[in-house]
């Protein structure tokens, strides 16, 4: 460390640091870029790319360069100083952030842009930050790894499907009805976990999502296996469906409101509703962060020794993590299922928990706006960039190394002292004290 | 207030504790000490249920606390500050503060919270700041307070001097006698600086590899000629 008082670049170990990454960047995009499959007469051939694979090699030993030319640059200004900068600049601007962004989400299908495609990824995007908030209480506050959320999602989902298409309920009675059948679901794993930790807890979730999948393919009676359920009904409006043409003796949205029929409006209605949930998720989140429960949970990821030594209960702690977790899955699930109206196992694979997790991670754990900044980096990025086809997904990776190059520790690492701890005396639902514990949590 | 009474605990099969039979009266400040790997902090662990004591009874007020859980046992008056502190490094100095309280009373907190603030006010000052940038002794003073914040009628610490400088030292246990003295609760301090342990406390306690193998008025085991052989020669 102390060598690099000297801050003065030596060109040969950059070109060589530079050429390492060259050399690298070839061998990877030899066999990746440079040869083709296609199809001919005689079965396949092989095509080759070799300016394909120049371009690789020539943009990753340029970028190297730069990064190092950066990097040089960044050390000489005395490196951290700039995280502080940031963080206070962006502590400051954080309600204004907020409210904007709030704001923006809100008007949104009213934009002179907003087509159905903007509207669709602006469905995907809100599910996802519901989902990565949902997530957040488990990984970020709660600190416990947790692979498998994708599972929760598929029960939310499943459950809404099987309610709605069985016993005929409404969407809004089906909504808490999966979401407290997803907390259950929560709650039955939190069990087995109460004392794995870190990487082992990170398997048994994963074993746990997979085992949720499986059993929703094989369960051919209720879940119709593979071939997925389909007809499930949408939600409507307080009553009015959003069909083109009314019932005999009824109105639909178009008619009571005296609109022409638009096929948006449903989106428009289907934005709304996630939208809500994804707020009312935040909302929530925000709100428990300030009592026991939640100080817990932080408390937690912290140090589990010392939270033994103050008398928190670890086992009700991270059993409410995980249900109340599970339980914003739940929600998002039945309204993935009521959007879609069709289901099936291949929605809920493994790749979906880890883009949660990820979104999670990358937004610096426990941080509400974060999840945001990089739920649109992951998600609304790559469908704003389907032009570019198959380099979607390189540039989906490249974007992944490049904030854990520049913000290992996630976008917005750091988080705000919440302010208050007690609710008022008397109207308290506080978890892991003494008598509440006993008898509020079990 | 405290009695402990033949406890053995096992570290899957070493034998931590081999039998430990101890006394504290309310209102005292009685102090362990030993060498390294004695079993003190073992015995207050114990003493908390985690690990739990495979033989022998702990009674706290009348209770018997030998088989309850952690959370109840700190519920009903015990608090510890463990060794190493082990303060909540991301969250602030007033979070870790109030997350001490959990078992406590809300209708206390707000004099609890100047009573600590008294106590130590530079934790007033950086309630603000993150408890992992403290300074050692201000993440000593942030334990001790942080345990008292759940109001116990017993204070367990454990090595509360470790790795300050003299004169925090002396700052930190002239708070400890302040805290018994004037608020009146009972504190049993494990520490490996035996001198100032042993001037502080009413009654006090020698552990060699997991049994107690002296005890008496803290001025007696300073005048012990072996106890000052082995643990206070060589400075203090
Ligand atoms: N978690 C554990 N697993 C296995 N053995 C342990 C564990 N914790 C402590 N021990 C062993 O139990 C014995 C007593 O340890 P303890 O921490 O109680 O000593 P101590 O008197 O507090 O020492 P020190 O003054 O160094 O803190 C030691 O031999 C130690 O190696
Ligand atoms: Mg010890």
């Amino acid at each position: 460390m102390a060598a690099a008082a000297e801050h003065r670049l030596d060109p040969v170990a950059a070109l060589k640091e530079a050429g390492l990454a060259g050399f690298v960047a070839l061998m990877l995009a030899v066999p990746l870029a440079g040869l083709e499959t296609v199809s001919a007469p005689g079965g396949l051939t092989i095509n080759t790319r070799w300016d394909w694979v120049a371009i690789a090699v020539g943009s990753v030993f340029i970028g190297r360069l730069l990064l190092i030319l950066w990097r040089e640059r960044g050390r000489r200004r005395g490196g951290p100083t700039m995280d502080l900068g940031i963080a206070e600049t962006l502590r400051t601007a954080m309600p204004i952030l907020a409210a904007a962004g709030i704001a923006f989400a809100v008007l949104l299908p009213f934009l002179p842009f907003a087509d159905r495609r903007v509207l669709d990824i602006g469905i995907l995007v809100m599910t996802y930050i519901m989902l990565g908030w949902g997530l957040n209480i488990v990984v970020g506050l709660a600190g416990l790894l947790d692979l498998g959320y994708v599972a929760f999602y598929a029960v939310g989902a499943y459950s809404y499907a099987l309610l709605a298409i069985h016993f005929d309920l409404s969407f809004w009675l089906c909504l808490p009805l999966a979401g407290a059948l997803a907390a259950f679901f929560g709650y039955l794993l939190g069990f087995p976990v109460l004392r794995l930790r870190g990487d082992y807890l990170a398997i048994v979730t994963l074993g746990f999502g997979e085992i949720i999948r499986i059993i929703l393919i094989n369960w051919y009676d209720l879940t119709r296996g593979p071939d997925g359920i389909s007809g499930i009904p949408r939600p409507s409006f307080f009553g009015l469906d959003f069909a083109r043409s009314p019932p005999p003796d009824g109105h639909t949205f178009h008619t009571f409101f005296g609109l022409d029929f638009s096929p948006l409006h449903r989106i428009i209605f289907l934005y709304y509703l996630i939208l809500v949930l994804a707020l009312v998720t935040n909302a929530f989140t925000l709100r428990i962060r300030r009592l026991p429960v939640g100080r817990a949970w932080e408390a937690l990821r912290e140090d589990e020794i010392a939270c033994r030594s103050l008398g928190i209960n670890p086992r009700n702690t991270k059993l409410t993590a995980f249900t109340l977790g599970a339980m914003f899955a739940g929600f998002a699930g039945s309204f993935f299922a009521t959007r879609q109206g069709f289901i099936s196992p291949e929605s809920f694979t493994f790749i979906e928990s880890a883009i949660i997790v990820a979104i999670v991670v990358l937004g610096g754990m426990g941080s509400q706006i974060g999840v945001v900044v990089a739920t649109l980096v992951l998600i609304a990025g790559p469908e704003l960039i389907r032009e570019l086809q198959e380099f979607r997904m390189l540039a989906f990776g490249g974007l992944m190394v490049m904030i854990m190059v520049w913000r290992p520790r996630g976008l917005l690492a750091f988080r705000d002292p919440t302010v208050r701890l007690h609710p008022p005396p008397r109207r308290r639902f506080g978890l892991g004290r003494g008598k509440a514990a006993e008898t509020g949590a079990k | 207030m405290l009695s402990i009474s033949g406890v053995h605990t096992f570290y899957g099969s070493i034998e931590a504790l081999r039998g430990v039979d101890l006394e504290i009266k309310a209102g005292d400040i009685v102090s362990l000490i030993g060498a390294n790997g004695a079993g003190k902090s073992t015995l207050l662990m114990t003493v908390c249920g985690k690990p739990r004591a495979a033989r022998g009874r702990i009674v706290f007020d009348g209770e018997d606390i030998t088989i309850k859980p952690t959370h109840e046992i700190i519920a009903s008056g015990i608090a510890q500050s463990p060794e190493g502190r082990r303060i909540f490094p991301r969250m602030s100095v007033l979070e870790n503060l109030q997350i001490g309280a959990t078992t406590a009373d809300p209708a206390h907190y707000d004099r609890d919270l100047e009573r600590v603030y008294d106590l130590f006010p530079i934790l007033k000052e950086r309630s603000n700041q993150r408890g992992g940038t403290l300074s050692g002794g201000e993440q000593q003073m942030l334990a001790i307070g942080r345990a008292l914040m759940s109001r116990p009628r017993l204070l367990l610490l454990d090595e509360p001097s470790l790795g300050l400088a003299p004169k925090v030292v002396q700052q930190i246990f002239r708070t400890i006698k302040e805290i018994n003295e004037e608020q009146g609760v009972t504190v049993f301090l494990v520490e490996q600086n035996a001198y100032h342990a042993l001037k502080l406390a009413h009654r006090a306690y020698v552990m060699v590899t997991g049994r107690i193998s002296l005890s008496g008025s803290g001025a007696d085991l300073l005048a012990n000629p072996e106890v000052r052989a082995a643990y206070l020669e060589g400075g203090h």
